[in-house]
């Protein structure tokens, strides 16, 4: 168990680095930096305009060495000029005195996530502020989605083919049909606008970033939970009519066990433990959804935050949002891996 | 003109509907209370539970049944009447009348498919599922809307012309001034810059229809040609393409779109690089597909590789190709056509991100398949490893793939309407519904019906899809 986890660890990490290059490599090609150059610097910029500022900001050195000072595993550049010293690792411009003072490296493993360009301010608080609401989202979304995909799933896997079944599969299968921009939409038509009369709830969350209330979060809530209930839902089927057609539900049944015992003692445990790794794996999904839900509520979290970043070409504040967001899934999938080995009784004890 | 009302002459039709799904919602509701609370049938087996139940229970299950019927026979009196009765029957009369190229091709293909189904094979097995069959109805009702639309046969206005004094207008609003031979009404009303709702959603359905099954089938190009070598060798290449998998797997979609489409990107010609090695893999297919087969008859061999290689090729070429960008290499007589920038980059990212998961199912059956004894036997005969896997070991998978190949197109379908949702990549004049969704919720606490009419479209052929998939899973089980 413990050289299992120690190796779907190392693997994370090697996934996480390899990703988080790709991302770092494609937001620091050329032409993005071009047009950093011209929105930090002046629009009328010469092309050789350009490339001079970019080298006094070292953005010309190798995408390699780059990576390696953002991450905090190269030191970080400097540059000696006939006023002072500049460079990755220092403000502004200073003194050879003051920059041997200053760490020789800052990068993202020394909490040095870099500055924002779009909001003005230093990435990391921008990104734990902006964590701290989506979270609280996802949370609410995880508690309404769960029991329900869950109580959805095992009433309709419990009989299979019965009245109950049917009609629950119905609305699961219709739920995975409806992505989160088409539900949202004819939520806000019908629940929030002034032309159908319905105004129970708000139709932005802006004001549940401060005062979250039912009136103004639960419509962004049931979006994101109403097209991963489905899946959830269908998966939890298919595993306990799976469960109910075993040998020892049969037995039991012979037995004279009441349907109900069957059920509750018997089966859910077992048919549990396949729909806990897809609650964990549609982490990406949810990841998904959010970006979506937060940009049509205008609810200003992470989500909204990537597309403010991704819209204007704030490398930095990107970056560190794919990273995070890259560290959500692959910390989701080695607990769905993890927990899976744990739960079934059957892989934990060989 | 007077402004259209939705039924017109045959508003006597919706007291019947409301009464009609009453009842099916009542008699719903009462057969699943019933089956809660009688006790239940002594027989696990619930074929023999259908047979041996009576009382309340078939009672309620022949009332629902009766309302179900009930439901459709009015929707069918809505449609007829108001293909008879055109604009008089209000906008759902001009609605259907207008969809009426699309009545005829759905009556014609289910008649000559239920008539032929036991000939069918898979297909025909479809039209004995009453879930298969509303699903193919529906996806095929908005691939025929998609076919006709694009020969501006079912759309009333041009979808990108404006009419003045028709901004943000309700459903049915008459044109100030028509002109002769001009459809006199806005049927779904205008969107915010004065251009018909109708119009635009019809047109929208055939960027659907025509991106979204290439690309799936692009993915499983990809997904079967590499799925099956690791699925079949293992080892190392195994180890390797499935961390390759799992990487993009664990990006998140929307971060990957903007990264890849954003115009900056789409300038250094990463997309069309992309674009040249995924679309390499049917090339790669075919030819090993049709060499492992012919092998030993090299006169076959060579003719069929060249029917089927050289079209591929030649398309291959002028699909990547393109002026003036930085991939530039195909003679200029080979070049046929060029795709539109944006559409191309749309394309690419869609196939990006679903082979990975085609990869996964693929390399998980070819696992299971490997370990049968016709498999056992080819490799006995001496037969070479890709003769195996593509010729007895895909045909023999093809059950689930083709289930996941419906449920992928719709899948396809939501990713394009959230690229349209977040304005990347295609133009934004284009009338696919994620962009008309995205310019319609802007003002959606006003203005309602800019938005709901592709939201709802899109709904109904991601539905349609999903229960096509059931239906085909259902059947295909059966064998």
């Amino acid at each position: 168990m413990g050289l299992f986890i120690l190796r779907r660890t190392g693997v994370m990490i090697v996934t996480a680095l390899c990703l988080t290059f790709i991302v770092f490599f494609l937001t620091n090609l050329y032409p993005n930096l071009e047009k950093l150059a011209k929105t930090q610097g002046n629009f009328r910029m010469s092309d050789e305009a350009v490339e001079s500022w970019l080298d006094s900001q070292g953005y010309m050195q190798p995408t390699i060495v780059k990576y390696g000072q953002w991450l905090g595993v190269a030191p970080g550049w400097t540059r000696e000029n006939e006023d002072g010293i500049t460079g990755r690792c220092i403000t502004g411009q200073v003194s050879a005195e003051a920059a041997a003072q200053a760490p020789t490296f800052c990068g993202i493993l020394q909490g040095d996530w870099g500055y924002s360009t779009v909001f003005k301010d230093q990435v990391s608080t921008i990104v734990s502020k902006r964590l701290g609401a989506t979270g609280f989202l996802m949370l609410c979304v995880l508690v309404l989605m769960v029991p329900t995909a869950l109580a959805i799933g095992v009433l309709a896997g419990m009989r299979e083919g019965s009245m109950t079944d049917r009609s629950l599969s119905t609305v699961s299968i219709m739920s995975t049909a409806t992505p989160e921009y088409v539900s949202g939409v004819i939520f806000i038509a019908v629940f929030t606008s002034s032309t159908v009369g319905l105004k129970w709830f708000k139709g932005t969350a802006t004001s549940a970033m401060d005062n979250p209330t039912f009136e103004n979060f639960f419509l962004p809530v049931l979006t994101i939970a109403l097209y991963g209930v489905g899946y959830i839902a269908r998966m939890t089927r298919a595993s306990m009519t799976e469960v109910m057609t075993a040998q020892y539900i049969r037995t039991a049944r012979l037995k004279g066990v009441s349907f109900r015992n069957i059920v509750v003692k018997h089966a859910l445990r077992n048919a549990l433990i396949a729909p806990f790794t897809v609650i964990m794996l549609q982490f990406p999904w949810l990841l998904n959804g959010v970006v979506i839900v937060e940009t049509l509520f205008n609810y200003k979290g992470f989500g909204w935050a990537l597309v403010q970043a991704a819209g204007n070409n704030d490398i930095e504040l990107l970056l560190a949002i794919s990273v995070v967001s890259v560290i959500v899934v692959l910390v989701t999938q080695l607990i769905s891996d993890i927990g899976y080995v744990f739960l079934n009784p059957r892989i934990r004890i060989s | 003109m007077d402004p259209l009302s939705w039924t017109g002459q045959i508003a006597f039709l919706n007291p019947l509907m409301m009464l009609t799904l009453a009842a099916l919602g009542l008699s719903i509701l009462a057969w699943m209370v019933l089956s809660a609370v009688l006790p239940e049938n002594r027989a696990i087996n619930s074929g023999a539970a259908e047979m041996m139940a009576s009382g309340p229970r078939d009672w309620v299950a022949s009332a629902v049944r009766y309302a179900f019927l009930a439901v459709i026979g009015v929707v069918l009196a809505y449609l007829i009447l108001g293909l008879i009765l055109d604009t008089k029957a209000g906008i759902i009369g001009a609605l259907a009348r207008q969809f009426l190229p699309v009545w005829i091709a759905l009556v014609l293909l289910f008649a000559i498919s239920i008539n032929l189904k036991r000939k069918l094979g898979l297909y025909g097995k479809l039209f004995d599922s009453p879930i298969g069959m509303i699903g193919f109805a529906l996806v095929m009702f908005w691939v025929f809307t998609g076919f006709f639309g694009a020969f501006d046969m079912i759309i009333t206005h041009d979808p990108l012309s404006q009419l003045s004094g028709l901004k943000n207008k309700v459903p049915g609003t008459p044109l100030p001034n028509p002109e002769e031979g001009q459809f006199a009404w806005y049927l779904l009303g205008g969107d915010n810059l004065a251009r018909d709702v109708f119009s635009r959603m019809v047109k929208g359905s055939w960027e659907v229809v025509k991106i979204a099954p290439l690309a799936t089938i692009f993915a499983f190009m990809v997904g079967i040609t590499l799925g099956l070598p690791a699925g079949y060798f293992g080892g190392r290449l195994d180890t390797f393409l499935s961390f390759l998998a799992n990487l993009i797997l664990a990006f998140p979609v929307i971060l990957l779109f903007y990264l890849l489409v954003t115009p900056e990107i789409v300038a250094t010609g990463l997309p069309q690089y992309m674009a040249a090695i995924l679309f390499a893999f049917p090339l790669i297919f075919f030819g090993v597909l049709i060499n492992s087969r012919f092998h030993t008859q090299p006169q076959k061999n060579y003719l069929w590789l060249a029917v089927v290689l050289i079209p591929l090729a030649m398309l291959y070429l002028s699909l990547i190709n393109e002026k003036g960008s930085v991939l530039d290499i195909a003679p200029r007589a080979l070049d046929f056509f060029d795709i539109p920038g944006g559409i191309l980059v749309v394309f690419v990212s869609v196939v990006f991100v679903n082979s990975p998961t085609v990869f996964r199912i693929v390399r998980g059956l070819t696992l299971d398949i490997k370990t049968r004894d016709y498999v056992a036997a080819a490799q006995t005969r001496g037969e070479r490893p890709w003769y195996i896997m593509l010729w007895e070991v895909l045909p023999n998978a093809r059950g689930p793939l083709i289930v996941d190949f419906c449920l992928r197109i719709g899948y396809t379908t939501i990713l394009l309407g959230t690229l349209g949702f977040f304005g990347l990549g295609l133009p934004p004049e284009s009338p696919d519904w994620g962009s008309t969704i995205n310019e319609g919720r802007k003002l959606l606490s006003i203005y309602l019906h800019p938005a709901i009419p592709p939201a709802m479209a899109l709904l109904s052929l991601v539905l349609g899809l999903n229960l096509l998939a059931d239906g085909l899973r259902e059947e295909s089980l059966k064998d």
